[in-house]
């Protein structure tokens, strides 16, 4: 049986070694551009060490087992069909998981509160904000503070804060920019929070996560770091230079489709939360009117949308 | 008229596909094929008696293996599909909404028509002989069980070639899965199809606690059950509970999408959020009610192979037990970025982590039932054996998606569907594969022919691991699941290339293992005398292979856990056999209370099947017929007295005498 194992390790470790060499670029959730991917990615690597720890020696025991007690003429290895139970051992390998469970469980708790999306940065810079709606099958990004949108692009300053808001125009999508830290759905009806800081800049690769239909995989973006000029030189090129996002091109976008990287000098007023509010009636307290009060009322006051 | 028709059948057939249209030749040249043999050899008449209206579990069981073999062929090829899509970027062999249709019908195919029968196939066939019945608790309703299976699974695959596969996703997420998301007919067919068979599955489900409850051989205690009987019980319960779940909750999108109401629409109040919920409460339920059998599975291979007492039983039982009973607690880990706050991740996140305690515990004592054990490694063993470093890799992984704030880096990647292709491969079909070639002998009474058993057991294992190790480094590297296409500058060609070349030696695997049953059949050796292997443990190894039509012609007397193990053991030392077993096998034949077969439960299948159309196409008329069917179909078993028969103690004896001989 040997062979099984021996092959076995090797796949496994070459797997490892791709992982491992994979701090190269291409691993993008092990090559954090942020504090919270960077944070992620060191309970990614905290965990699977302590999976570690519990899987090898079970693999060498697996190995050792398989190997000593197979059945072949004048074996030294003991055999006892009868021995059936050990209360020492049994306490053994309940206690075992239950200590690595225990540990795993109070570092994740821990982190849990620590990443919770819609808790802010701590920084020095006030965090801008960045609207994100997910449509079919297009990223549309506006500004509220700047005034501008994007489509399937969008920049950001590095080591500033941003506090995206995110929504749909209908089906559910999941916003994941790797190299800068987890994801977050895109529901319709809702404006979830989603804190991100890049600490170098770059270009950075983002998709939608959550299938959302016929060109899904079309639904992907770049996000860009700059330097905040280098930030600001861009708003006011954009102002100045594209064209206006207007209500027509707006029911555009809504249009089931794949769409080119676009830039608007400016978009219609309040567009982000007449989007996200436009299935809600008048007047009406169900679950999406109770959901986007209670997603606003506990992270930001400084959100101004004022249905 | 030539006009509405041509406009009829345009939207009726699938059209415009090479490979659909080759589907539908084939589909329509086998249907004629089936026909005729059956009728040149004049073979309807014993289809229908000895087959299709049969209340015999062991049959029902091989033919749950058999559906079930044919779903694993059709999931299989969905999966070599997309893996050729995928192994080159931005490749034009699927386009977008081909793509969508074929990974959604492979999820539910392999786990909802595929998985499922298989277990219910293992269920049928071992349970009864395992606790010493004559058959399940209620044989009426187990066929039925079996046709309702049958039937959901006609009516989804039949989408294929007719009106349009469901291209939402296995789950099919509302708004997606909603009205405006799909408005084609193949959101129908996924919720009737489900529907259908989840009736059937969740009447197996108390038909299996009943049975493992009430009809255990005398002296049978719980506590000296068969581990294989008792990870189905578990598995039983589980379904009870689950199922339900599902059904309302598929009927609530039913409601949804046939008459404008809204659940789970985005407008008017309703919440799709609610669908997600439901949708894994049943769901990760449902990963355990396939798993749980798996583990009972090995732990009869294991300690057979090991010649050996299961080590641990009491860990082993409470381990089940416990599993599932927490698997109702952990739902949400499914969507832990759906951003319901830390309190709801962190509950989820150590609720999910809790269960890898009990399965960690039944892995260690699946070793220690191999330490100073006596191992031989037929294929059975073999498919153990390497389960148990594949499941602990799919665990640990399982355990570092459950960390909430790591998982919004895995939610949705290829790390994600790597983890559990790794524990539903590694855990699910190793399992039922041993339990196939371990119980195959006690089936149709010859063993598989184990060279060309060890090829497909290479291919599979090696296929395994090239196929989807990449695909946690793809995970990493950013790729999201569902993408029908990527550029080449993401870097994800090279390993998507080692992925598919993977998946076709898994494929090859299948084709070595459809040539070795076709060989094992047609140089089979057969073996009648029960102990196929010569160290079985339970009570289905005392029977002949396969065992006669009432299972055991006196109802054996317990006196042990591993009772056949004991007894050989006993008759070894020369011991006399305890009293009450002594008296027992003393006892004169009486004759035996069975019941008789009966053509109701293919009937209301069929009418079940019908309204399912009829309720994909809104005809109203085939929907009215099909429910109207049903209900006379039930008044008809309602008041139908003669269902049951006696067979007479010589007709026993002759049996017992020709087995005897068969035998020697």
């Amino acid at each position: 049986m040997r062979p099984v194992f021996r092959k076995l390790s090797a796949l496994l470790s070459v797997a490892f070694l791709l992982v491992l060499s994979g701090c190269s670029e291409q691993y993008l959730v092990l090559d954090p551009k942020g504090p919270i991917a960077s944070a992620q990615k060191d309970l990614i690597l905290i965990t699977a060490l302590i999976c570690a720890v519990i899987a090898i020696p079970v693999f060498a025991i697996t190995a050792v087992i398989v190997w000593r007690y197979r059945d072949r003429p004048n074996r030294k290895a003991s055999y006892k069909p009868e021995w059936e139970h050990s209360t020492k051992l049994e306490l053994t390998w309940w206690g075992i998981p239950i200590i690595a469970i225990a540990i795993l469980a109070i570092v994740t708790v821990n982190y849990t509160y620590k990443l919770e999306p819609s808790v802010a940065i701590e920084s020095e810079k006030e965090p801008i904000e960045i609207q994100v709606t997910s449509l079919d099958w297009k990223w549309l990004f506006t500004y509220p503070e700047q005034g501008i949108a994007t489509v399937n692009y969008f920049k950001m300053p590095v080591d500033t804060p941003v506090r995206f808001k995110l929504t749909s125009d209908m089906t559910m999508n999941s916003f994941w920019i790797p190299n800068l830290g987890g994801q977050l759905y895109t529901m319709s009806g809702m404006a979830m929070t989603l804190h991100l800081m890049a600490d170098e800049e770059g270009s950075y690769y983002g998709s939608g996560a959550n299938f959302t239909g016929l060109h899904f995989a079309q639904m992907t973006f770049t996000a860009d770091v700059t330097s905040q000029d280098e930030f600001d030189a861009w708003v006011n090129e954009v102002k100045t230079t594209e064209e206006e996002l207007t209500e027509a091109g707006v029911e555009q976008l809504k249009m089931k489709g794949s769409h080119q990287v676009a830039q608007y000098s400016s978009f219609p007023d309040n567009l982000f939360y007449d989007i996200m509010l436009q299935y809600v009636e008048e007047g009406e307290t169900g679950a999406h009117a109770h959901h986007m009060s209670s997603e606003d009322s506990g992270q930001d006051a400084s959100s101004e949308h004022n249905h | 008229m030539l006009d509405t028709v041509k406009e009829f059948a345009s939207e009726f057939f699938v059209t415009g596909d090479p490979l659909i249209l080759g589907a539908q030749v084939s589909i329509a040249l086998a249907l004629v094929a089936i026909v005729f043999v059956l009728t040149y050899f004049k073979k309807w008449r014993w289809l229908w008696t000895e087959w299709l209206t049969t209340v015999d579990h062991k049959k029902i069981g091989i033919m749950y293996i058999i559906c079930s073999i044919l779903m694993l062929f059709r999931g299989g090829v969905d999966a070599l599909l997309m893996r050729v899509q995928l192994a080159v970027p931005n490749l034009e062999f699927l386009h977008a909404d081909h793509y969508n249709a074929i990974f959604t019908t492979h999820g539910v195919i392999m786990i909802l028509f595929m998985a499922m029968p298989l277990m219910f196939g293992l269920f049928n066939i071992i349970v009864p002989l395992q606790l010493g019945a004559r058959d399940v608790a209620f044989p009426f309703l187990n066929s039925l069980s079996f046709w309702l299976f049958f039937a959901g699974a006609m009516l989804f695959n039949l989408s294929f070639v007719i009106g349009g596969s469901p291209d939402a996703g296995w789950l099919a997420y509302p708004p997606l899965s909603g009205i405006e998301g799909s408005p084609g007919v193949g959101q129908d067919f996924y919720i009737w199809g489900i529907q259908i068979s989840g009736i059937g599955s969740l009447a197996s489900g108390i038909n299996f606690v009943v049975t493992i409850l009430k009809m255990r051989a005398p002296g049978m205690k719980l506590m000296k059950m068969p581990m294989f009987s008792w990870s189905v019980l578990a598995s039983s319960v589980t379904i009870m509970f689950a199922f339900p779940i599902l059904t309302v909750t598929l009927f609530l999108l039913f409601l949804d999408r046939y008459l404008g109401a809204h659940f789970f629409t985005v407008d008017a109040g309703g919440n799709p959020m609610m669908y997600l919920n439901l949708i894994w409460m049943w769901g990760h339920p449902e990963v355990y009610i396939v798993i749980l059998p798996a583990f009972g599975i090995f732990s009869e291979v294991v300690a057979t192979f090991s010649k050996k007492k299961i080590f641990g039983y009491k860990s082993m039982v409470f381990a089940l037990m416990s599993i599932s009973f927490f698997s109702f607690f952990t739902w949400a880990h499914h969507f832990f970025t759906m951003g319901s706050g830390a309190n709801v991740n962190a509950f989820f996140a150590v609720t999910t982590m809790i269960i890898a305690i009990p399965t960690g515990v039944k892995v260690f004592n699946w070793l220690f039932t191999m330490y100073r054990g006596k191992l031989s490694f037929p294929t059975p063993m073999l498919w153990a054996v390497a389960f148990i470093p594949c499941f602990v890799v799919g665990g640990m992984t399982g355990v570092m998606l459950s960390v909430a704030p790591a998982d919004f880096q895995f939610h949705n990647s290829y790390f994600l569907i790597a983890h559990f292709h790794q524990v539903l491969i590694g855990g699910v079909v190793f399992g039922y594969f041993a339990g196939l070639y371990y119980w195959w002998p006690k089936m149709f009474g010859f063993k598989l022919h184990e060279g060309l058993g060890k090829w497909a057991f290479w291919f599979w294992n090696i296929g395994f691991y090239v196929c989807f190790m990449p695909q946690y480094a793809l995970g990493l590297m950013g790729m999201t699941r569902r993408f029908n296409e990527y550029n080449f500058d993401m870097g994800w060609q090279p390993l998507n290339v080692v992925s598919t070349v993977g998946a076709f030696l898994m494929g090859i695997a299948f084709i070595f293992q459809v040539w070795q049953i076709a060989h094992s059949i047609r140089f089979l050796k057969k073996d009648n005398s029960g102990d196929n292997w010569g160290q079985g443990r339970t009570l289905e190894w005392s029977t002949a292979s396969p065992a006669p039509f009432y299972n055991f012609a006196r109802i054996p007397q317990v006196v042990a856990q591993d009772d056949w193990w004991e007894k050989q053991q006993r008759r070894e030392r020369g011991e006399a056999e305890p009293a009450e077993v002594a008296a027992a096998e003393a006892a004169p034949l009486e004759p035996i209370h069975m019941p008789k077969n009966s053509g109701i439960p293919i009937i209301m299948s069929g009418f079940w099947f019908l309204a399912g159309f009829g309720f994909v196409w809104d005809w109203k008329w085939m929907i009215v017929l099909g429910l109207a069917g049903v209900a006379v179909t039930m008044l008809a078993r309602s008041f139908n007295y003669n269902d049951d028969y006696y067979v007479p103690v010589e007709e026993i004896e002759r049996i017992e005498a020709a087995a005897a001989r068969g035998a020697n």
